[in-house]
């Protein structure tokens, strides 16, 4: 038994050091300068005072009692360089900056609360590169403006189409309804990870029947995909399909649009700002609800028209990783190459299957080589895309 | 032969030169404690007992690496957790009632041999009639018992199929906890996977020791059961014992911190054996007092998206942090989570949907689960993925109280869910064990099966 238990250790030491040393941007691990601050109710004490430029990291332990918080400041004391939060008593947590030549100072807020426990800290000349972050807030804020535009432009063209699309259902016009279906719903689809942020809206509007609880009411897009393309018994858990009547009809149509334009309220508040962190973890989380949903077929188990969410998650993530593109070739130009390739690479594999204006081939006509191909063009992207958080947030 | 590493070794078939009676002690039998164990049955004679009796708290390995098999309760519950599992479901296709008593004894038998590391039958993999395979499968030949224990138990559907047929004349003894599980949200389960009459846990620090009881058992059953699925564990996430360091799963992160520990007696009693006020409620379940219930799931992990997650997402998602495992509220691994600590902007350190607090008992009225869970790879998908995950393992005192509702509840909000699909599950009813010295043993003093042979679950066919 301690034969294994060592073994297991062994090999997560082996797979965290290239992990950890992965994350530290691009500096090897042999030149992040690692410091070591201990904070405490009337301490904050760093294990040097001063390191070469470069990524340096700061291993934050909270040796006090009260929640706490580090800071890396500007040589005006105000400007905040770089910062980790909410580190609970006995808790260690790094922090890691590209710092270049210059003063600082070092800063722990326990309590969360005054100025915190200041002291001097000089970063010397180590000759190594770091690069220019001058502009960056800036440049964050324009892509926060220019991404909150997008998906007011996007929830506009959603619910007038969910608007189309309800009358369509609530009339028996099925055909036009189907033919609706998956083009309104890509307005849903580039935009979910902020629906997301609302709470339950996305359950309410976009549930599958396996996620809900036993005997909890389903509304929702799939709700009436499944009365739009209904099961036979085999493929309904061996039971009939009972269609929805009339008044159910109605109701759920009506329940979609009333959801959906909560969501264009919630858009449109003065007070909505979707962060430039909340973008790039978004972009990422698409590409995640391809990798989960799309890419499987769970999505549309009843209309198969995976491929158009798979499409709008891609084009939602392009557009987070655009508005943020200028900020991203400044900091990272590798990540940014790679992340232009695999985006040309993954939309030229889609355009085989077709476009959201035209249509796709319907998931359950891909064959399986098919699908394993669009499945690691995903992966492909996903991977450096997952980077882009850091990037965003790096000092 | 049985114990090719020491030559000097007398060989079974000399130390019974007799071809009547069942001969070989035994291939492990030769490697120490055990054989001990045997002489003293020998001397004792017929039906005398056989091993050392268990107490409620886990007895530790002895020298030879063997937990008791028989006692108040089945081992594999509150026995320190092995490192590797190999579980089995089978339907059974006995025909009466007698046929599976009969497999029963059988099991029962085997089981109790191969935990003290003997053959599966009185030969042995390499002795007995020259034209007869032989009784043990023999990949275990070589190997130490490695802390061999296997725990038996009894789905819903051997009491009444799912048409609702009584085979077995037992419907009337259905415990009310056995329940047909909910859809929980997400589920996606595949049937061939899940559920199953009778269920088979091995567990070992060895994993071909446990493969091999699976293997000798399911050859034991042939004609009466028959394997409907199995799951190989290759590691374990809990720890049951204070003895043991927690375990990592395979998002990275330790897992079972705030297990039942088996040295924490009263919790045990409290949370995962059957009490006998149960029976008093629904007399049905009488048979199972002193038993617990098994919960099973395969809880496949979307690891390859989880990888791609950040360091920050990850420990706010299970609620501690990576290294330590410490509650994100502060201290150290055991140090207990403070739901109430606030951070940046009033927001608690330990996120509202984060596993620990919606997992925890005080979120979940005060139950508690002994968890005995294994990390698992079954190969990849047709994408190229690893099908890997945990394989949830919960013995429970009630699972209508103490499993159903923080499923409900982890399955809806825990954030977690996100990187985790269901895909098998079984619920077991898990009779106590049988008593010590009820074992009949042969002349070689090792257990045999006959017509009076003890077996596992026995109070559900009699009293």
């Amino acid at each position: 038994m301690s034969r294994s238990t060592t073994l297991g250790a062994l090999t997560l030491a082996a797979l965290v050091l290239p992990l950890a040393a992965g994350c530290v941007d691009n500096a090897s691990s042999d030149d992040a300068e690692a410091l070591t601050v201990s904070s405490t109710a009337d301490a904050c004490t760093v294990s040097a005072a001063t390191a070469p430029s470069g990524t340096i990291t700061f291993s934050v332990t909270n040796d006090g009692d009260d929640v706490t918080e580090f800071y890396l400041l500007g040589d005006d004391k105000l400007r905040v360089v770089s910062e980790v939060e909410n580190i609970g008593p006995g808790i260690t947590r790094d922090l890691v900056v590209q710092a270049r030549p210059g003063t600082y100072y070092t800063a722990c807020k326990p309590g969360m609360v005054g100025d915190g426990i200041q002291a001097q800290f000089t970063v010397t000349d180590s000759g190594e590169e770091v690069g220019p972050t001058g502009d960056k807030a800036e440049q964050l804020a324009a892509a926060e403006k220019q991404y909150v535009a997008y998906t007011k432009d996007q929830v506009g063209a959603l619910i007038a189409g969910t608007q189309e699309f309800a009358d369509a259902y609530k009339a028996g016009d099925d055909d036009t309804a189907r033919e609706l279906y998956a083009t309104t719903r890509a307005h849903w689809e580039r935009i979910e990870p902020v629906a997301e942020s609302f709470g339950d809206l996305d359950p309410l509007t976009d549930a599958r029947e396996a996620d809900l609880e036993d005997g909890e009411a389903w509304s929702g897009w799939h709700y009436i995909e499944k009365d739009l393309w209904q099961p036979a018994p085999a493929d309904n858990g061996g039971e009939e399909y009972v269609p929805l009547t009339d008044a159910e009809r109605q109701q759920a149509a009506d329940d979609l649009v009333a959801y959906t334009q909560q969501l264009v309220d919630e858009v449109n508040a003065d007070d909505f700002t979707f962060e430039a962190f909340q973008i790039s973890n978004g972009a990422k989380e698409l590409l995640d609800e391809v990798a989960t949903g799309k890419v499987t077929g769970e999505e549309e188990i009843w209309s198969h028209t995976d491929l158009w969410d798979f499409q709008a998650n891609v084009d939602g993530a392009r557009v987070g990783y655009e508005v943020l593109q200028d900020v991203v070739q400044q900091e990272d130009p590798d990540l940014s190459a790679q992340l232009d390739e695999q985006f040309t690479a993954l939309d030229a594999l889609l355009a085989q299957y077709g476009s959201i204006d035209e249509g796709f081939t319907y998931y359950d006509d891909l064959t399986d080589q098919q699908v394993k191909e669009l499945a690691a063009a995903v992966d492909a992207l996903s991977e450096p895309l997952s980077q882009l958080t850091a990037v965003v947030t790096a000092s | 032969m049985s114990a090719p590493t020491d030559p000097s070794s007398t060989p079974p078939d000399e130390a019974a030169p007799d071809p009547g009676p069942p001969a070989g002690v035994s291939r492990r039998a030769l490697f120490g404690g055990v054989a001990a164990a045997a002489v003293a049955g020998t001397a004792v004679g017929l039906g005398a007992g056989y091993g050392i009796g268990r107490a409620t708290a886990p007895t530790t390995s002895s020298a030879a690496g063997t937990f008791a098999f028989t006692g108040a309760h089945q081992a594999g519950i509150v026995t320190p957790a092995q490192d590797r599992l190999y579980l089995a479901a089978f339907d059974v296709t006995a025909k009466d009632r007698d046929d599976l008593v009969a497999l029963l004894q059988r099991w029962t038998t085997v089981a109790a041999r191969l935990t003290q590391g003997l053959s599966a039958g009185p030969y042995g993999p390499a002795s007995g009639p020259y034209d007869a395979p032989p009784d043990d499968t023999g990949e275990a030949a070589d190997l130490p018992p490695a802390g061999l224990t296997i725990t038996f138990g009894f789905g819903r559907t051997l009491f009444r199929t799912a048409a609702g047929v009584d085979r077995f004349g037992l419907a009337d003894r259905l415990p009310a906890g056995l329940i047909e599980l909910p859809h929980f949200p997400a589920d996606n389960l595949d049937p061939a996977r899940s559920d199953g009459d009778l269920v088979v846990q091995a567990c070992a620090d060895d994993p071909q020791v446990a493969v091999h009881a699976i293997r000798n058992l399911s050859r034991t059953a042939f004609g009466a059961a028959t394997i409907r699925w199995t799951q190989l564990g290759f590691g374990r996430t809990s720890s049951t014992s204070t003895a043991q360091r927690t375990p990592r799963n395979l998002f990275g992160f330790k897992d079972g911190t705030a297990n039942i520990k088996a040295e924490d007696a009263t919790a045990v009693d409290e949370h995962v054996w059957v009490p006998a006020s149960a029976a008093v409620d629904d007399p049905a379940s009488a048979w199972l007092v002193g038993g617990s219930y098994l919960v099973a799931r395969r809880i496949r992990m979307r690891i390859e998206t989880w990888d791609r997650t950040s360091l920050r997402e990850q420990e706010n998602l299970v609620g501690r942090t990576k290294a330590e495992g410490a509650p994100l509220s502060g201290g150290a691994e055991f140090t207990e989570p403070d739901f109430d600590v606030a951070g940046r902007g009033g927001a608690p350190l330990i996120p509202l949907d984060s596993h620990v607090r919606l997992a925890h008992p005080d979120q979940n009225a005060g139950v508690q689960m002994l968890r005995r869970g294994y990390n698992f790879t079954d190969g990849n998908d047709a994408l190229g993925r690893l099908d890997a995950g945990l394989f949830f393992l919960a013995f429970v005192q009630d699972p209508r109280t103490h499993y159903v509702p923080m499923q409900n509840t982890l399955s809806r909000d825990d954030g977690l869910m996100e990187y985790l699909e269901h895909t098998g599950s079984g619920l077991f009813a898990v009779p106590p064990g049988i008593p010590d010295g009820s074992l009949v043993v042969g002349r070689d003093g090792t257990p045999i099966t006959t017509d009076a042979s003890p077996f596992v679950g026995q109070k559900l066919f009699t009293a």
